[in-house]
């Protein structure tokens, strides 16, 4: 399978999707990051916004003069209406075989892209999924309540789901098209248990998953998502995902 | 428990099966242990009042395990503060490129 596809090399298409709420930087910035790493690679960014107030799309608008409508595409939506979606609604508008997913706010950064290509060409993996919890992975910006909820959590699951890949929550990730809407038909969480639930659903297929490590860099400080709520909604997900996977 | 994932993922199969539900496995090895505890009470190889506490120890062993695992990880936990440095650079390097072409990279 994996020498079909180096064959065929020439011919990957990268849809990158990235949803953004406000990102007026930082949309720019992972633009012109993203042509820098992936210089010799097909590739298109589809960038789905909610409607941010701050003017997320006349940055983008500005991106297309740059960089061309071919390659930076803007595929908005009213309002805020949830990641899952928001990825379904940029995979009806992918034109690519393969589709990679992440984050608008830097936290992901795009020097990683080449090593998940790289890693999918070698393997023939369906899903590569960045880790951060492997050596040559890693994180900045966590203060230590933050990792000991992380790793935790990272235990929990692990003990529960034997999920088969180190990094549960990431949404870093590069899937085959078809595989990614195999899945995400059947996936019904939100918000970080979503991304659980997609990796745990492709390992129950049995779909190849590869993983590759990646640095995480949190700029969002102060901002720590992580209260008695988010443990609550955290088992539940977790029971849910014990039960039906 | 790791392993029992990497099994099932060296082998791409893509096409929809049914597979076994996750949580039936989960039964299925405690069904196996609940057996073999039980049939240790009957064949009486081990006295009695320790069998029966068995299952207690199992538990509390798993539970330090688990606590000595978050605590090795918490250990170990990859850092990587030169990459907040690098991204730095990297925005700027951004900046400087995209204010050229006309791409307003003012304030967040």
């Amino acid at each position: 399978m994996a020498e079909e596809e180096r064959k065929n090399e020439g011919k990957n298409q990268y849809s990158i999707i990235i949803p953004t709420y406000n990102e007026r930087l930082n949309i720019a910035l992972i633009v012109y990051l993203i042509f820098k790493h992936l210089r010799d690679v097909d590739f298109e960014i589809i960038v789905v916004d909610d409607g941010s107030p701050d003017g997320t799309q006349d940055i983008v608008k500005q991106l297309q003069q740059v960089y061309g409508e071919d390659r930076v595409l803007l595929r908005a939506r009213p309002k805020k209406l949830g990641l899952g979606t928001a990825y379904i609604h940029g995979l009806k508008h992918a034109s690519g075989n393969f589709v990679v997913i992440m984050d608008a706010d830097l936290s992901h950064h795009p020097k990683y892209l080449p090593s998940f290509i790289k890693k999918q060409l070698e393997t023939g993996a369906s899903i590569v999924t960045g880790t951060r919890y492997v050596k040559g992975g890693g994180v900045h910006g966590w203060n230590l309540m933050r990792k000991l909820t992380s790793r935790g959590a990272n235990v929990l699951a692990h003990t529960f789901l034997w999920p088969g890949v180190s990094d549960l929550t990431g949404s870093f990730r590069l899937y085959k098209k078809s595989v990614l809407e195999d899945i995400i038909t059947s996936v019904v969480s939100k918000g970080y248990v979503f991304q659980m639930e997609m990796i745990v659903r492709a390992s129950r297929k049995g779909y190849r998953i590869e993983e590759v490590p990646i640095t995480f860099v949190d700029r969002v400080f102060g901002s720590s998502k992580l209260g008695g709520s988010e443990i609550v909604e955290y088992l539940k997900g977790l029971a849910y995902l014990l039960v039906t996977t | 428990m790791l392993t029992f994932g990497k099994l099932t993922n060296s082998q791409d199969k893509g096409a929809p099966f049914s597979p076994m539900k996750h949580i039936f496995k989960i039964i299925s090895l405690l069904a196996a242990i609940s057996a073999f505890w039980v049939g240790l009470l009957q064949a009486s190889i081990i006295p009695r009042t320790h069998t029966w506490l068995l299952p207690i120890y199992l538990v509390v062993s798993l539970g330090c395990y688990g606590l000595l695992m978050v605590g090795v990880g918490l250990m170990q936990f990859p850092t990587c503060p030169q990459e907040a440095v690098l991204l730095q650079q990297d925005i700027a390097e951004a900046k400087g490129f995209l204010k050229d072409k006309g791409v307003d990279v003012g304030s967040d």
